[in-house]
């Protein structure tokens, strides 16, 4: 008979592990997955391949032959983070581009930390950061959307996204009727479903809500960054709406349009990054709203998201320490 | 229906387990000699009294305890004192122990051994406090505390409720659950004597609804009882930790590092209920326990009434033998047990259970990095940071690791069940604590 | 032009001098006299910080001494075990004192309850922590007073003086020890002593604690000390008593005549550092023997480096 183990108790494990909560995402991405498929085309799908193989290909490299410890791309994190980033560049984006954004995103924002778990920043949102910093023309010209398996798109068939359509209304000094008649302004409806120009995954709101509700529900995110990520986007845009409904659009405009769905529900809920405490998930969902509508009210860039999270990912130790959990037994005075 | 009371931070799910609910108590034959560890309740162990060659009746006292928290001990069977000496028991050290050969089970004479049961509780408040001190009774739902010493209010306060658990939250263990069914009535007095002896109207009997049986014919019987009250609760671990259990039926939270009196609560064990009531109505010494023995791969799993010294062994015998790929040996549930090296130890006052797991159902996960998923922080039933605390004894940062209020952490062992990354966490929080304790203490 | 000059000036070099009468009384009145000699002492001290010496750190260490020097003008009860006497006569120097010669001390392992003599009885699975695992269990060997094997005392080591061998699953002690204390107050189970380096670097330890009676003791480990008094009886010098089932050799007495450790029935009494005995081997009958004496001289051999013919000692006795 084998000798008998001896260790502190518990005795049991429950079925969770890291790979178990990486393909949850992986699953809830799906819809999203197969909505950019249905309005980029094959396009989608080679974007997303490359991003992931490029990823998991990094992962192991590096794994390899600079850490020269276990290589653990089998727990999937490569593979979440290489679809993610696929998710935040248009379809047309060049393979070389891509290739060198999923290297910062693992190569520098990952594995430099430490790999898995260690890293401060969201990974593919530095990748993707990268990006639009160094080939802003490239980032920036979005295939149009054109449904059902379109032949392969051209930058002759670019359009511009709802938010930069806006963006530069405003700085045109029209006002925000005007900017709607614009006939490349996309329909409510088509904003909703995501039939209108803009990165691989952001476009369709409902498919990342219905990937976003599968992940609460598999308690693999909190709904607390989501929610408080949109309603401060929302009540900020109401608040300026209200004050001129002329020169600051409709607060569902902003939710519905540029990658706040997907930025919300994706990228800031990123377990690594983002706060550890319920209060604190708030306070960095909040945070992470406020900046976003600065950037797209008053910034440069049409779309804030991405710097939003990224910068408060940056205050995440902060928040982490300042926001604990509700202790039992903590005496009211 | 409506919503089931429960706690409100954190908690799991554990597997049921539950293989021997429907598994009727049996007494289990006397060995030829039992192994009565001194120490077998929290505080001081009792000074033996008896000497090798004395011949004792069952129920006799054989030790006394004489410090302020210490219980007697008395003779489980009669028989000689075989010799005084160090024997291993479940703590993994060798410790004083009485060692008793069996001749017979002949009981000293004051006891009542009839199965008649005594409704009528005769004795005043301090004689059931005297009798249940002279019975050396302890908290039989694990962590041993003289019951004597709960049933003494301290001066200025006042106990407002007794807290009855019937939760037997552990996955695997029903011997709580066979003594709800088939000695409620005894358990009903011996929480009535109780209530007498604190003072107290009202006691609330807290029973998971994965208990139906039990539920349904305690509350049945409860009518008869005056103040009595039954409280079905939601299944979740770790329900059966005292302060999760004052939350649950009573919704008052033990302020931290307080006892359960400061919210006007004492918590009682359900085995402990029928203990108090051998002791006041029959006289009869806790010398005896039910105890599941359990696994997956044990041919009878059942619960025994076991005297006190039986070596587990016996039991698993009875149970139909160690099984070949049995990897690990745990004397109580599996999310708090202890695990065993040997099953030559004995049944003491604090075992509700043995379990055996299968080897590959004793295997830890391999621990890989965190990922900062903060499980941790939402299943921790007292609003801990489990991550963050078992990285601060991991660096000996013990002097934060208090003020994170390391030393709340009740060791239910639910972060460590829930962490996708297999880590280790309660052992570090387990290192953690002691080394902050030391801290503590040395600094007064 | 001139005149902004001019006010720039003025208003600079009037600042200057208020802020310097203003800076001067306040350090005048936070004025710290400290005794020089303190630092002059620190600087003579190894720096390690290690604590061995009872106090936090060399500065307090410093403080101590200069403190007694002016109290009690003598150094006894003080004493740096990192410099040892060199150091302590430097600072006696200082502080213009004498001091007595140290004997040197060293770390000893008290416990040769390798994997080959305390077997393994049960696994062990969890965090690589003595404290941890002494709460939890009495040791893989069975042994409730011996090497738990995790290490504790290996990483308490500021000086790199003490490493796990694999092999045996003990710590091993090398000669950077300077009797800092660390890994004495790790262990939880208070199984390293700090002992007399001996003349030559020779000693003569009992290498147990266990304080079980013989029968229990030697179950769980071949080479435990069973109590049974031969080497008290043997002792010339007195240097041995007898406490809880244990022998223990009082290092100020020891002679190291080594009588001990040829009556010991359990080779429990280890020698280390001792040229060859002249007894012959009878090779064919020791063949067995040695393969398990082997692995017994890992411990002794290693305790401290060993020269390579002293290696049959112990076998001599078989």
């Amino acid at each position: 008979m084998s000798l008998f183990t001896i260790s502190g108790s518990p005795h049991v494990h429950g079925e969770e592990n890291v790979k178990k909560i990486m393909l949850t995402v992986v699953y809830a991405m799906v819809p999203a997955m197969l909505v950019s498929i249905y309005f980029f085309g094959l396009d989608a799908l080679r974007v997303m391949l490359i991003a992931v193989g490029a990823s998991i290909f990094f992962e192991y490299v590096i794994q390899k032959y600079l850490i020269k410890g276990p290589i653990t791309i089998t727990d999937g994190s490569a593979a979440v983070a290489g679809i993610l980033l696929a998710f935040n560049v248009p379809a047309n984006v060049p393979a070389w581009m891509l290739v060198a954004g999923a290297l910062v995103t693992i190569g520098v924002a990952k594995m430099s930390f430490g790999g898995l778990g260690k890293n401060p920043f969201n990974p593919a949102l530095v990748g993707r950061v990268f990006m639009l910093i160094s080939f802003p023309v490239q980032m920036t010209s979005w295939p149009v959307a054109k449904p059902l398996f379109a032949s392969h798109l051209t930058d002759a068939i670019t359009g511009p996204t709802a938010l930069g359509l806006l963006k530069e209304g405003v700085g045109a000094g029209k006002t925000v009727d005007q900017i709607l008649a614009d006939p490349q302004m996309p329909q409510y409806l088509d904003r909703l479903m995501g039939n209108m120009s803009g990165s691989l995954g952001e476009v369709s709101a409902i498919a990342l809500i219905i990937g976003g509700i599968f992940m609460v529900i598999r308690k693999v995110i909190d709904w607390q960054v989501p929610v408080s990520i949109i309603l401060t986007v929302f009540i900020m845009a109401e608040i300026f709406h209200l004050i001129d409904p002329q020169h600051y659009i409709e607060p569902s405009f902003h939710l519905f349009s540029g990658g706040l769905m997907l930025g919300a529900i994706f990228m800031a809920t990123d377990m690594v990054s983002s706060p550890m405490n319920l209060s604190g998930k708030i306070v960095f969902g909040v945070g992470i709203g406020l900046i976003t509508i600065i950037i797209r009210l008053w910034g440069a860039y049409p779309e804030g998201i991405s710097f939003a999270i990224l910068i408060m990912n940056a205050f995440t130790p902060l928040i982490n320490n300042a926001f604990k959990p509700k202790r039992f037994g903590l005496v009211k005075k | 229906m409506n919503k089931l009371k429960t706690f409100t931070i954190g908690g799991v799910h554990p597997h049921e387990n539950k293989l021997t609910d429907q598994v009727a108590i049996r007494t289990l034959p006397l060995p030829k000699q039992l192994i009565i560890p001194l120490g077998q309740n929290l505080g001081v162990p009792p000074k033996p009294i008896v000497k090798k060659g004395d011949e004792v009746k069952t129920g006799q006292l054989i030790a006394r305890g004489e410090a302020f928290i210490s219980s007697n001990i008395h003779a489980p069977a009669s028989g000689k004192i075989l010799k005084i000496d160090d024997a291993l028991d479940a703590s993994g050290y060798r410790r004083q122990a009485i060692f008793l050969d069996v001749t017979g089970d002949e009981w000293a004479d004051d006891i009542d051994t009839s199965g008649t049961i005594e409704r009528e509780i005769k004795l005043s408040k301090s004689e059931i406090v005297a009798r249940i001190k002279e019975c050396g009774l302890v908290g039989l739902g694990g962590a041993t505390f003289p019951t004597h010493v709960k049933m003494m209010i301290p001066d200025g306060k006042k106990a407002e409720y007794l807290i009855i658990n019937g939760v037997e939250c552990e996955p695997y263990l029903t011997s709580d659950h066979r003594m709800m069914l088939e000695k409620g009535d005894e358990i009903l007095v011996g929480v009535s004597i109780m209530m007498r002896a604190l003072d107290t109207e009202k006691a609330v009997i807290g029973i998971e609804n994965n208990k139906p049986d039990a539920i349904a014919k305690l509350s049945q019987l409860a009518q008869s009882y005056k103040g009595i009250q039954i409280q079905p609760l939601k299944v979740k671990y770790p329900q059966g930790g005292e302060k999760q259990l004052i939350k649950a039926c009573v919704n008052r939270e033990v302020p931290s590092g307080k006892l359960p009196i400061e919210v006007g609560c004492v918590v009682s064990n359900v085995g402990t209920a029928f203990a108090v009531y051998e002791a006041v109505q029959k006289n009869k010494p806790l010398i005896e326990r039910v105890v599941t023995i359990t696994g997956k791969n044990l041919t009878h799993p059942s619960n025994f009434l076991v005297r006190v010294g039986t070596p587990i062994s016996d039991l698993i015998a009875a149970a139909g033998g160690m099984p070949e790929d049995t990897g690990k040996l745990i004397n109580g549930g599996p999310m708090m047990g202890k695990s065993l090296s040997t099953p030559d130890v004995p049944v003491v006052k604090g075992s509700s259970g043995i379990l055996l797991l299968k080897n590959e159902e004793s295997k830890r996960p391999t621990p890989k990095t965190c990922i900062r998923c903060s499980k941790c922080t939402v299943v921790c039933p007292m609003g801990l940071e489990p991550f963050l605390l078992s990285k601060l004894s991991k660096l000996g940062l013990y002097e934060r690791a208090e003020k994170e209020q390391i030393m709340d952490c009740i060791e239910c062992g639910s972060c460590q069940f829930t962490c996708p990354s297999g880590l280790p966490l309660l052992d570090y929080l387990r290192l953690g604590k002691q080394k902050t304790g030391q801290l503590i203490r040395n600094r007064k | 032009m001139n005149d902004i000059l001019l006010f720039t000036l003025l208003t600079l070099g009037l600042l200057g001098t208020v802020l310097a009468i203003i800076l001067y009384f306040v350090a005048q009145k936070f004025k710290v006299i400290e005794d020089p000699r303190i630092d002059l002492v620190e600087d003579a001290l190894p720096k390690a910080n290690c604590g061995g010496c009872g106090f936090p750190g060399c500065r307090n260490f410093a403080e101590v001494t200069v403190k007694a020097a002016n109290d009690t003008q003598s150094l006894e009860g003080l004493n740096c075990p990192v410099g040892g006497n060199d150091v302590m006569k430097r600072v006696a120097a200082i502080l213009q004192l004498e001091v007595e010669d140290q004997e040197p001390m060293i770390a000893v392992i008290r416990c040769n309850g390798s994997h080959a003599h305390s077997p393994s009885k049960v696994k062990y699975e969890g965090p690589a922590s003595c404290a941890f695992a002494h709460n939890l269990f009495s040791g893989e060997g069975g042994c409730q007073f011996g090497c738990l094997g995790l290490g504790d005392c290996v990483r308490s080591c500021d000086f790199d003086a003490i490493h796990m061998n694999s092999e045996t699953g003990l710590p091993v002690v090398n000669d950077k020890c300077v009797a800092c204390g660390a890994c004495v107050k790790a262990c939880p189970r208070g199984i390293i002593e700090l002992r007399n380096k001996g003349k030559k670097d020779k000693r003569i330890f009992v290498s147990c604690i266990n304080k079980e009676k013989g029968g229990i003791a030697k179950k769980n480990c071949s080479v435990a000390c069973i109590g049974c008094s031969k080497c008290q009886q043997v002792c010339p010098y007195d240097a041995i008593t007898m406490a809880d089932n244990l022998a223990y050799i009082d290092f100020e007495k020891c002679k190291l005549c080594r009588k001990c450790v040829e009556v010991c029935p359990t080779d429990a009494i280890h020698e280390i550092n001792f040229p060859l005995r002249k007894v012959k081997v009878e090779t064919t009958e020791t063949e067995p023997k040695k393969v398990q004496k082997a692995t017994n001289e890992v411990v002794t051999t290693s305790e401290v480096v060993v020269s390579e013919e002293n290696k049959p000692n112990t076998e001599n006795k078989a």
